[in-house]
């Protein structure tokens, strides 16, 4: 367990280490940022300066050795846009994705589950039919258009919910939560389905096909003949039969929603992470792009860490790090 | 697409009633660019500048029209050709210190010293070579050459505390602890990429603003933005996209504020190279002696051949006007007998054919797609109206920060690019985008297309060290006109700038492109 448990983590370190090399050299072929950051009225000595000053004249190799350098004591530099530590930039971000991409995700479940399981197990009633065609416009449509759809509808023309923006926050420990107050709620609601619409579709249709797959099999009928009850079956037997693949796939789909999320946080000008993400990207701000990337890397690696002890207790059969 | 998405929102919406208000004193708006620092010092960048101007003051403040008024400074003459003399406002600073001379010296040593700047100020106050603070009123700033256009420059600088310590950090700023000034509002709170909360400052020195307290939102998607107008969530939208003008205009809860923008879009030909640029071939795509682009008959024969009003009209929807020169008529140094050029087909093949290419040419035009107002479809249909004329146009856009690299670069041989004169006088283009590429005097600094004329260099310089006013806009207008007969550029239209609000207000756009809520009021 503890050589399985470090043998990812010397994986993860070196994705990072390639990964931030890639970056490197991948935004040093696109352009320097400079160009982009400065006043087109700044004169050619102005422009020497300010490319001096953000450490952009040294050779690319020895930028990236300062980089790792600064990596290995924990500093990842400071945004050439902003001025602050990219780090702390993100970190300050982090709190409005993490409570949107947590909505959207406990939605999906909450959502999916239950219909998938009724869909499965009554696949020719009309209720079923109508929620499996439903769930085609769930991962068929854009979310950019379902979400102004949604302002449209809900913020617009019935007024119920804010357009855009993120509520009152609560601080704890230093961070603004906004999921702690009734205002925050009503900001966060539209874009949490919005995000969540996806997910939403994809654990239902999952959910569905292995309740299809598994009642035939043998275990079930012998469950049934045993005389256990239907609900028993279905959630004991069935489910969690049926939710290693599920439990999988929502995993990584946290980690894209966590990660992603630009569309929908552009749509409802949420001040997360992802529109911090695009506009660095715009403007080649590399120290946040590293920064940003290496964060999720990170995450991914501890999610699938997640997923993977999840299954030992789903699945018996699974041992972590066990023979080949 | 966006847009499309955009105005069948707004049109679905066109049945209901009034915008709700919200509280007569408080107001929340949208504009469409975050800022990146609330250090009014850190980076020269228009969306920053106008959030500052709710905080801080300059020294010389611009009108509307992008003339000059008094700011801080009262009053500013010359007492002798290098030395300029400010008489000071009586102000104070949000914090209770008064303002005085020291601030403006202090603020003006500061600039330049400014850690990790992607974009100095300090442009603003090189002309500047010693500051003497005579009283606490009245301060003297020397000029290392005759230098008429100090007072332009200072009203890009805000003036800051001198009570700020000996090395403020941007930071500071961000987190509100030095975020102090003269401005009409003091700060609340600032939260990155999402708001800044303002509330009206009482004891401003200029005339008291309508709003108690200001929602200052950033919402870049235009969409959003104009959804949130709608919604009535914000009573102000910058920035508006000019695919939803009709719609809003048309709609009896939103009004609009519009005037033409010191942003000109133009073309540039490629010049830096004698030998002909690889985009550019003959009409079957053989290699070239010489650089075609260099006749002055082909560039004026590929701006004859583009339909301004046309651009203007079907791929601006009126949000701009055709162009000639440099800034919109009315401005100062504006060239009165320099029309946009004319379209004119068969003149333009004319031309081409006495430069020796009745065949016509091959070219390609780069564009940028995400930096100016419909800046791809623009070039687009630029394409289409060059190919007519028998120059085979192969049209490219890529996203700016790749962009901007090749251009600087010169890499392509004909592209798109925008100036915002942002001195509302044509000084300022014809050094930086006309003036001979000089890294020495600091000239033609973005004169992308190497475009050289040593009368029109002569030209600047004089303008340069002319004081009188007058006198020195005769000496710009010939600039402009030179430049303009020599298509050192191809200049297509002025931007208009459009804000949308509720019904119920009344807005004075400015030129500059700067959002001034203080200058947003209840309609009497």
């Amino acid at each position: 367990m503890a050589l399985w448990l470090l043998r990812r983590l010397v994986q993860a370190g070196f994705v990072m280490l390639a990964m931030s090399a890639i970056v490197f050299i991948g935004l040093h072929a696109i352009g320097n940022p400079i160009d982009i950051l400065i006043s087109p009225e700044a004169d050619q000595a102005e422009r020497a300066r300010a490319i001096a000053a953000l450490g952009l004249d040294k050779p690319l190799w020895e930028q990236y050795w300062l980089f790792l350098q600064g990596a290995l004591h924990g500093d990842l530099g400071r945004s050439f846009v902003f001025n602050e530590p990219a780090l702390r930039l993100i970190a300050g971000r982090m709190p409005a994705t993490l409570e949107l991409a947590v909505t959207a995700v406990l939605l999906s479940v909450c959502i999916g589950l239950p219909l998938g399981l009724y869909a499965g197990l009554h696949p020719n009633s009309f209720t079923g039919r109508l929620v499996m065609t439903g769930s085609i416009f769930g991962f068929s449509l854009p979310s950019f258009w379902v979400g102004l759809m949604l302002i449209m509808v809900f913020a617009v023309t019935l007024g119920w919910l804010p357009s855009s923006g993120r509520g009152e926050t609560i601080s704890i420990a230093g961070v603004g939560w906004s999921f702690l107050t009734v205002d925050g709620w009503r900001h966060l609601l539209l874009p949490a389905l919005n995000l969540a619409l996806f997910n939403i579709s994809l654990v239902l249709r999952l959910t569905r096909a292995g309740v299809r797959e598994t009642l035939p099999l043998d275990y079930i009928r012998f469950a049934r003949a045993k005389g256990l009850t239907p609900g028993r079956v279905i959630y004991v037997h069935v489910l969690r039969n049926i939710l290693i693949p599920v439990v999988t796939v929502i995993g990584l789909e946290f980690g894209s929603t966590i990660a992603f999320s630009v569309v929908t946080e552009s749509v409802f000008a949420w001040p997360g992470m992802g529109k911090l993400i695009i506009d660095s990207i715009n403007v080649l701000d590399r120290p946040v792009i590293v920064a940003y990337l290496m964060i999720t890397v990170a995450l991914f690696v501890t999610i699938n860490l997640v997923v993977d002890l999840l299954y030992t207790l789903l699945d018996p059969r699974v041992r972590l790090g066990g023979r080949r | 697409m966006k847009k499309v998405f955009a105005s069948f929102a707004i049109g679905a919406t066109a049945m209901l009633g009034q915008l709700p208000s919200a509280t007569a004193q408080d107001i929340a708006v949208a504009v469409g660019a975050p800022i990146t620092a609330l250090d009014p010092h850190y980076h020269t960048l228009t969306p920053n500048e106008q959030a500052h101007a709710h905080l801080f003051d300059r020294l010389v403040e611009t009108d509307p029209k992008a003339r000059l008024i008094p700011g801080l400074a009262a009053s500013w003459k010359l007492v002798d050709p290098t030395t300029w003399e400010f008489t000071l406002q009586t102000a104070t600073f949000h914090d209770g210190t008064p303002f005085t001379a020291e601030d403006v010296a202090y603020s003006i040593a500061r600039i330049p010293t400014v850690k990790n700047s992607p974009g100095s100020f300090a442009i603003y106050t090189t002309a500047i070579a010693g500051v003497e603070v005579v009283n606490p009123h009245t301060i003297r700033l020397k000029t290392k050459t005759v230098y008429p256009l100090l007072p332009v420059d200072l009203g890009q600088v805000f003036i800051i505390s001198h009570n700020s310590g000996p090395e403020p950090a941007t930071e500071d700023f961000n987190s509100g602890k030095l975020a102090i000034g003269t401005g009409p509002y003091r700060l609340v709170s600032y939260k990155p990429g999402d708001r800044l909360e303002l509330v009206r400052n009482d004891s401003y020195w200029g005339g008291k603003p309508a709003w108690a307290h200001i929602s200052y939102r950033f919402i870049p998607n235009e969409a959003a933005r104009s959804a949130a107008l709608l919604s009535g969530d914000v009573a102000l939208i910058d920035s508006v996209p000019t695919a939803d003008i009709a719609r809003l205009r048309s709609d009896p809860r939103v009004k609009l504020w519009e005037t033409v923008s010191l942003r000109l879009i133009y073309l540039m030909l490629d010049l830096s190279r004698d030998s002909a640029p690889v985009e550019v071939t003959g009409p079957n795509g053989e290699k070239l002696d010489h650089n075609p682009l260099k006749d002055l008959r082909v560039r004026q024969a590929l701006s004859l051949a583009i339909n301004r009003p046309a651009i203007v009209e079907r791929v601006m929807e009126n949000a701009a006007i055709p162009s000639g020169q440099f800034l919109p008529p009315g401005s100062y140094s504006y060239a009165t007998d320099v029309p946009p050029p004319p379209f004119d087909t068969t003149r333009a093949k004319a031309l081409l054919a006495e430069a020796g290419f009745p065949n016509g040419l091959r070219i390609s035009l780069h564009s940028s797609n995400d930096r100016y107002l419909n800046d791809a479809k623009i070039v687009q249909s630029i394409g289409q109206m060059w190919t007519r004329i028998g120059v085979q146009t192969k049209v490219e856009v890529e996203p700016w920060s790749s962009y901007v690299g090749h251009i600087n670069k010169q890499d392509y041989a004909a592209f798109l690019v925008g100036w915002g004169s942002s001195t509302g006088e044509s000084s300022n283009p014809l050094r930086s985008l006309i003036a001979t590429f000089d890294a020495s005097k600091g000239r033609g600094a973005v004169n992308r297309a190497r475009y050289s004329n040593p009368e029109i260099d002569h030209l600047i310089d004089e303008a340069l060290v002319t004081v009188d006013d007058g006198a020195r806009e005769k000496i710009l207008m010939q600039g402009v006109r030179l430049a303009m007969q020599d298509v050192a550029l191809i200049p297509l239209h002025e931007q208009k700038n459009t804000w949308a609000t509720r019904a119920d207000l009344t807005y004075v756009p400015r030129a500059d492109e700067e959002t001034h809520i203080f200058d947003l009021r209840p309609a009497k």
